[in-house]
């Protein structure tokens, strides 16, 4: 029997049957791309070129042709990867934790937020390849591969090593864990297919699947074990890319706070590329009766939650580092908000620790124009968190005569270009191709959570 | 080989009815063949008296396979091969080996996991499934009834599985 609860708000609106969601979804498969898609695609593809051109002539040249120097050693490529690892965790945490927890709101989000995920994953990884320079020799210097120095191995002490096991690992289990669900949802289009081509790639993509009980109960357990599996995963992932710095001896850096307070970051930040682009996707496809206000609510909801621990995080660290003692520790802190920098800080401030605040009032947190904005500055807020990290803690080195400043060239900027060309090129096409809600797992709650029922 | 298969389908609508049908239908004494579902229904594995499935312990043991590969892979590159002070360390610094053996067990216990997911649900790309009805990957639920299994007449299967709420009761014939 399933019993419907007079208290919640219902997951599905506009009194949609299981045939309608089949309808729904596929539409936007079956039928031709929108201009609005078009133009999203073109202006993707223009990044990419831009973006594509750079990469080139940093592999041609060197890294020399960035914006580093002898005192900032690491500047915009880690930033960027640290930002990109961080927005691809919501992804996981949604299919994962939130399964774990039975939260059924996840089921009309968690196609997109893990498509998101891979193609996150994706852009960070390009830039510690990148800053290798020579990209081909790369599998040498991180994978434990047998070479020809008497097989000198990989340096197993390194976080930069763990790092190398802990993104290829998430990236693996995220995808395998998005194309097991997605199996179900490639047979109802291959179904549906009326042309030769789709029924082809469709039929080869849904791997064969006919819906059978049997294999309906065994989906449900690999689901089950992939989130218990993916769960600590998506943890230790951040975790892992904090102790790049944490177990470094620069002040500002090495901190015992970094693992939790990275970790809720990302969440956070992860949790705002989702609404920036779930809230597009739901106006374009016209999917509001899936992502329902209350879907989004309960999203800005996690924002509040995760941007107060950072906030506290902050404020922790700052408190800490006056009340160790340690002079450089203190002086981190103090140059971050007030050296040449603070404009960084204050950026950094700003979007994260006050903006998300304003969700607190229930009109702002259910007002969609609100939370688009917010979500983008609160992305804009978390890339400034990792620049003031690495570069404030960078800049002023341990002699005043090596004190710099970063100022990034078009090759910085055009690396950066390339994996927002990269993210949003691969999100268009999952988009078009790809069903953007998971149609086998909202159809098990129409009869429970649809308004229809609730009459 | 030449062989035909005949079945049965009940068709139903709602999952609810689903389920008290497949109790129904197992009590008068007619072997279901396989339930084809759109989405996953909650309690039918039990209704049609299947065993839970091992697939946990395969995750565990693929796991425990990651766990001792990582370490004996580290131990030895690190420990025997090249031995190296690296940081004030022990040639082996456990605690060190730590964030890649727990990524190898993740990795190696969901690859095999899903593998072995694959391999016994017999889903891969080039594989035609055998569809009872086209539908069933849209919003219908079908149970199917295999004939050459069950000793009852046909007429007398199409009665039973009328009578517990299917909206629809078809034929449906293989031949391979």
């Amino acid at each position: 029997m399933q019993v419907t609860s007079s208290v919640r708000e219902p997951l599905v609106t506009g009194g949609k049957t299981v045939h309608d969601v089949t309808e729904d979804i596929c539409r936007q498969v079956e039928g031709r791309p929108t201009k609005s898609w078009m133009l999203g695609m073109a202006i993707s593809l223009a990044t990419l070129g831009i973006g594509t051109y750079a990469v080139f002539m940093l592999l041609w040249d060197g890294i020399g042709v960035w914006g580093l120097n002898k005192t900032v050693g690491w500047a915009w490529d880690i930033t960027n990867f640290v930002w990109w690892v961080g927005i691809g965790h919501a992804g996981t945490l949604i299919s994962a934790i939130l399964l774990l927890f039975r939260q059924k709101w996840r089921m009309s989000i968690n196609r997109a937020a893990e498509a998101m995920t891979i193609f996150a994953v994706i852009c960070a990884a390009c830039f510690p390849g990148l800053h290798m320079g020579r990209l081909w020799l790369g599998f040498y210097w991180a994978l434990p591969l047998p070479n020809t120095w008497g097989s000198l191995w990989v340096n197993f002490n390194s976080p930069l090593l763990w790092d190398v096991f802990a993104i290829s690992t998430y990236f693996t289990v995220s995808l395998v864990f998005w194309y097991i669900g997605l199996i179900p949802d490639f047979a109802s289009i291959r179904d549906r297919a009326t042309n030769k081509i789709s029924k082809a790639v469709y039929g080869a993509l849904s791997f064969g699947w006919d819906g059978a009980a049997k294999t309906w109960a065994r989906y449900e357990s690999v689901a089950l074990i992939l989130a218990g599996l993916a769960t600590p995963l998506v943890l230790s992932v951040h975790t892992i890319v904090s102790f790049d710095f944490a177990t470094s001896v620069i002040p500002g850096w090495h901190t015992t706070i970094f693992p939790p307070y990275f970790v809720a970051g990302a969440i956070f930040s992860g949790f705002a590329m989702v609404l920036t682009l779930m809230l597009v996707t739901r106006k374009v496809f016209k999917l509001e009766d899936y992502i329902t206000i209350n879907h989004i609510e309960l999203m800005n909801i996690v924002i509040i939650i995760t941007g107060s621990i950072v906030g506290v995080a902050y404020i922790t660290e700052f408190f800490i580092a006056w009340y160790s003692g340690v002079e450089a520790e203190f002086y981190a802190f103090y140059n971050r908000a007030t050296g040449p920098y603070w404009w960084a800080y204050w950026t950094m401030m700003t979007c994260n620790v006050i903006s998300p605040q304003l969700f607190w009032v229930k009109k702002i947190r259910t007002n969609i124009a609100a939370t688009f904005i917010l979500s983008i500055i609160v992305n804009i807020g978390m890339w400034f968190e990792r620049f003031v990290i690495i570069v404030t803690s960078l800049h002023r080195d341990y002699l005043p005569s090596s004190w710099a400043m970063f100022y990034p060239t078009f090759y910085d900027v055009g690396v950066y270009l390339f994996t927002f060309g990269l993210f949003f090129t691969a999100f268009l096409l999952f988009a078009k191709f790809f069903p953007v809600i998971n149609m086998a797992e909202v159809k098990s709650i129409i009869k429970s959570s649809s308004l229809k029922s609730n009459k | 080989m030449e062989s035909n298969k005949h079945f049965v389908l009940g068709i139903y609508d709602d999952e609810d009815v689903l389920l008290s049908a497949v109790t129904k239908v197992r009590e008068s004494g007619v072997k279901i063949h396989e339930v084809y579902s759109p989405f996953p229904v909650h309690g039918l594995d039990e209704a049609l008296g299947y065993k839970r499935t091992r697939l946990p312990i395969a995750a565990f043991l693929f796991g425990l396979l990651g766990t001792t590969l990582a370490l004996t892979m580290q131990i030895w590159m690190l420990g025997y091969d090249w031995p190296m002070i690296i940081g004030g360390k022990d040639y082996v610094a456990l605690p060190a080996f730590i964030p890649v053996t727990f990524e190898l067990t993740v990795l190696l216990s969901a690859l095999g996991m899903v593998g072995t997911f694959m391999v016994i649900s017999d889903l891969k790309p080039y594989k035609k499934p055998r569809l009872m009805d086209i539908r069933i990957t849209d919003d219908k639920h079908v149970m199917a009834i295999d004939l050459a299994k069950n000793a009852l007449a046909k007429e007398k299967i199409r009665e039973i599985v009328g009578g517990t709420g299917a909206t629809e009761v078809n034929d449906k014939n293989f031949e391979e």
